[in-house]
């Protein structure tokens, strides 16, 4: 049985209650406060939330598939129970007056958020260093980052805290902190999850997923989600969750070439060609196959993004909510924004600027969409060849704290492997596939055809 | 292209409504310089007759009907959110 599974049989058969699994995880959260996970905890609704539950189960009525079962959500989705930060200073006191779609569809199967993981503010980076409330630790090496952008909620899945915490994915921000921390971390295909009632980053990649240790149980978690939102007009019509993947037989896997040359660590090559001995092993073919387009993926995405997140980020004025600070009207506008975004939100507003700007529109905007369609024709040239393409999540395991914090360009090259599944919209997922000699995790990254969800969980499943 | 100069720069922080420091206008000026430099080698792939992608997925205009959707939340609860208010209404500095 899962873990999830395992938690939802005792609640259900009475060896345990609601209230004993949501007790016993805020209790592993506060064992764990110096790894800076939580931003806020909501142990008073999730008590009552716990209460309710029992009170149900004992009259014998239907809880739902995650009856009781305690989880973590990143601090960029609207709940109810604490603040909603964004991991920002503008947002430190905003009391959402609503939930988020992915969050009430979870509630009502019974799961019982317990916190507010930490982030990048905003989403904005990959290592959680560049939060309002401090870094999150590596949950194998203390000296080591969290990833990111969403840190908090895959750590406090890798130790164990919860079963699963859920955590939004715009151009790495899921796969490569379960790569870091050693758990499975789902990016499903752009639409599949509603993102209502979650701080947009950038519209056209942000994708919501969940962070489990198995396979199985991120299924579970994601077919709960997954689905049409009439309050999000890019939710497709038909979930890819929603129809299973019967198909018997050996797949296709394609290794990406162009992610295993050069500037990629030697221990992550190691793990991943041990992943692919083992697809070999079970019958599975695998080739090489190349993706030139690679070269300028990252590129493209630091030029998309930056535009929609700048745009994304107007709304915050210090006017209707959010932190206010300045004497006079336009004093409000500069000063809150200033005060209230991390450095990290600021260099990318100004990016986005730029490139949006009169005069480089054309040379920068327009060219990376464009590039980008460059891109997603030589994905379905590649997927005309395989069923399933593999490379691994990030060049490097955990790097250390502050090991990239003075250069934004070296941050921004660990995304070099996560950013291209993101502008093609692309299902990917990042599944351990061993570990270093010091021990630090290594995942790697399993890449669908749009809506073929269901495929990668098949083969995530059979190799876990 | 041209190197972004400390002008641009301000004017850029300008039009984003973003009161930088001294040391942040510096330090943004060296940032942003950097990775402008990275972005440009996009110049070098020819793309011309190539259609650019907004969206990733096969959703193409997607409306709903014009009514208005009660969403649950009312005035007070939206007033709330508002760093400051005053008779109903959010209260903002004087304009003139």
């Amino acid at each position: 049985m899962s873990e999830i599974a395992k938690i939802v049989d005792r609640v259900k058969s009475g060896k345990s209650s609601a209230m004993e699994e949501v007790k016993a995880a805020l209790r592993r959260a506060e064992d764990h406060e110096g790894y800076n996970i939580f931003i806020n905890m909501t142990s008073e609704r999730a008590l009552g939330r716990a209460r309710e539950i029992d009170k149900k189960l004992i009259k014998g009525e239907d809880v739902g598939a995650l009856a009781g079962v305690p989880f973590a959500v990143k601090d960029n989705y609207l709940t109810f129970g604490a603040p909603t930060t964004a991991a920002a200073k503008m947002l430190e006191s905003f009391d959402a007056p609503l939930q988020a779609t992915a969050v009430e569809k979870l509630e009502a199967e019974g799961a019982i958020c317990i916190g507010k993981t930490n982030l990048d503010a905003y989403a904005h980076g990959g290592s959680t260093e560049n939060s309002y409330f401090g870094p999150t630790l590596n949950a194998v090496d203390k000296t080591r980052v969290a990833g990111g952008s969403s840190g908090g909620s895959a750590v406090a899945v890798a130790l164990g805290i919860v079963p699963f915490a859920l955590g939004s994915d715009t151009g790495g921000s899921i796969r490569q902190p379960a790569s870091f921390n050693g758990v499975v971390g789902i990016k499903p295909t752009y639409g599949t999850v509603s993102r209502y009632g979650v701080v947009a980053m950038a519209s056209s990649t942000d994708v919501m997923g969940c962070f489990t240790k198995e396979v199985a149980d991120s299924e579970l978690v994601m077919s709960i989600m997954a689905g049409h939102d009439e309050r999000d007009g890019t939710t497709l019509p038909n979930s890819p969750l929603q129809v299973p993947y019967l198909q018997k037989g050996k797949m296709k896997v394609g290794i990406i070439k162009d992610c295993m040359g050069d500037g990629v660590d030697t221990e992550v090559k190691a793990a991943t060609e041990q992943y692919v001995k083992k697809l070999t092993d079970a019958g599975h073919s695998v080739s090489e196959v190349s993706l030139p387009m690679y070269k300028y993926a990252l590129a493209i995405y630091y030029i998309v993004v930056p535009a929609e997140v700048c745009s994304n980020l107007a709304r915050y004025d210090g006017i209707r909510y959010g932190y206010r600070d300045g004497k006079t009207l336009s004093d409000v506008f500069g000063k809150s924004r200033d005060g209230g975004f991390m450095p990290e939100n600021k260099r990318r507003i100004m990016i986005g600027n730029y490139v949006l700007s009169s005069g480089f529109f054309d040379a920068y905007y327009l060219q990376a969409q464009k590039a980008r369609t460059l891109l997603i024709n030589e994905y379905d040239k590649a997927f005309k060849d395989h069923d399933v393409l593999l490379s691994p999540v990030a060049p490097n395991p955990a790097f250390k704290l502050g090991e990239n914090t003075a250069d934004p360009l070296k941050m921004y090259l660990e995304d070099i492997m996560t950013v291209p599944p993101s502008l093609a919209g692309l299902p990917a997922f990042s599944v351990p596939a061993g570990k270093t000699k010091a021990g630090l995790p290594v995942g790697v990254q399993l890449i669908g055809k749009r809506k073929c969800d269901a495929q990668l969980f098949a083969l995530a499943k059979e190799m876990e | 292209m041209a190197k972004i100069t400390k002008d641009e720069i301000i004017h850029l922080a300008d039009l984003a409504n973003l009161t930088l420091s001294e040391a942040e206008i510096e330090q943004l000026g060296g940032d942003l310089n950097n990775i402008v430099a990275y972005i440009e080698q996009l110049s070098e792939l020819d793309t011309s007759g190539v259609q650019p992608t907004y969206m990733t997925v096969d959703l193409e205009n997607v409306t709903r009907a014009d009514e208005i959707i009660d969403y649950g939340l009312g005035r007070e609860e939206l007033l709330k959110l508002a760093p400051e208010q005053a008779g109903g209404q959010i209260k903002v500095p004087k304009v003139l």
